[in-house]
Order: structure tokens, then sequence, then C-alpha cells
């Protein structure tokens, strides 16, 4: 089974992606916690998506599909916005961004890290014409 | 949906957090501590067992004060995290850095003897 959300490029929508992963992991055995981390990692993808590629115009969309396996769970999020290697993006210490978020309010920083941490497998896919981050979860994995 | 609701007790002043805080709202956890901080209270609770979600958005604005309170010896408690919001903190080690009780009898336990 194959289930997509097209989602518009507001941060207001990320309560709507939120709603579509629950319902989707609705049925699966996992635990509310590793759900929890399953969700935030997604959307800290589209976030990051929306907010730097996409620079939150409402008009331009993402598309987040998600495939449940017996044994892994994988996510895609595809867009047809300029790439950006999230396996290249060097995570910084936790401390280091502390340290920059007391000069800028509004810096990230710790998104990727969430998201390097919670997922097994991160794949890029770049195209003239769409960029896909697929994000895999081993399940009765870390 | 986020709420933000603030209350002086005793020698502290409470923040309850009730929903769900992401990049599109975030801004508001940021300016409700920002002004608590300004009207100079050194005794920061956090009641966040009505807090359903928090994403790396609403983590960077914990993670923007903590040299703050530090420098101005203020104590800041979180209490009361469910466990899947309390293991997004683990992830990434914030729960290191910032004190975090499980409920608010034990957070005014540390605050009384600080």
């Amino acid at each position: 089974m194959k289930h997509e959300l097209r989602l518009y490029c507001e941060k207001t929508k990320l309560a709507d992606l939120r709603d579509f992963l629950v319902k989707e992991l609705s049925h699966s055995n996992l635990t509310e916690v590793l759900k929890n981390e399953l969700v935030l990692a997604v959307e800290e993808v589209c976030a990051n998506r929306i907010i730097h590629t996409h620079g939150c115009n409402p008009s331009n969309h993402l598309h987040v599909g998600v495939q449940q396996h017996d044994d892994r769970i994988i996510f895609e999020i595809t867009d047809n916005g300029e790439p950006f290697d999230i396996l290249d993006y060097k995570t910084p210490d936790l401390k280091e961004v502390i340290k920059e978020r007391q000069k800028n309010k509004a810096g990230g920083g710790v998104g990727i890290m969430l998201v390097k941490r919670i997922m097994d497998t991160i794949e890029i896919e770049s195209h003239p014409s769409w960029y896909k981050v697929r994000l895999i979860k081993q399940l009765n994995s870390k | 949906m986020l709420t933000i609701s603030k209350k002086q007790e005793d020698n502290h002043m409470l923040l309850l957090l009730d929903g769900q805080v992401d990049a599109s709202n975030s801004v508001e956890l940021d300016e409700a501590i920002h002004e608590v901080v300004g009207q100079g209270h050194k005794k920061i609770l956090v009641d966040g067992s009505e807090l359903a979600y928090i994403s790396s958005a609403g983590l960077g604005v914990f993670m923007s004060y903590l040299e703050e309170f530090e420098e101005q010896g203020i104590h800041f408690l979180i209490y009361g995290l469910s466990e899947k919001v309390a293991n997004v903190f683990h992830i990434l080690g914030l729960d290191q850095l910032i004190t975090i009780k499980s409920s608010k009898e034990e957070a005014l336990e540390t605050i009384h003897e600080a």
C-alpha cells in the first residue's frame, strides 16, 4: 500500500502533515515513542524544504509518500525545488548550535541532527526537474 | 495549535504549554519565555504535561536561552513531559543541558533547594 499527501509550502500545514502521518502509522504495531520519532523526522525534512527551499511559498507543494513493509517503513518527500544534500550537511556539535542560537534566535541546526539520529537510511535522488529525500526506518532496529 | 498560559505562584513563574510546538508557532514560545525573563523572574517552571508534540523549532527556542539562564542565574525547569516528548529531548541530549523533572513536586523540590 502506498499513500500520499500533497503538502503546500506553508508552515501552518505542518499540522496537516502530522495528522496524515499519525493516521498512516495508526495501524502499525509501533510504540507511541517510535511513531512520534518517525513523524518528527519526516516533519523536519518537510519543514526544511518548505522554509529554506521554497521560502514558504504557498503555491508550491511537496509530495509525501509512505510505504509500509513488514521489515521497514519508507517515507519519500518529493518536490521540484533546488537540491540540498542533507547527507553532505555536517551536523554541528550541540554546544556550537547553542552558542550560535544566542546570536541568531531564528537559526536552525538541530532538525537534520534529529533526522539522522532517528532514521536508519537517508537517500537523496536529484533530477533536473525533481528532488527526492527517502527516509528508511528498519523495524526492530535502533 | 499551542496555548501558553502564565501563572505567578509563590516564588516562581509557571508557564503551561498546551498543544503542539512546531515551526509555525515556536515564536509564541520564544515570546513567552522572553517576557518572563524580561520581567526579572529567576525561577521559571514549565508545565509540559499537556505538550503533545515538539519539533526542532521548539527545542531551538529552549536552546537559545540556555546561556542567558546561566548568565542571569535563572533556574529553569521543565516537568510533566510525556514519554514521547521527553524522548525527543533525549535524542538530542538536551535532557543533559535542561533540568527535566517528571512531576511538579520534584520540580518544586529542586527549585527550593536551589
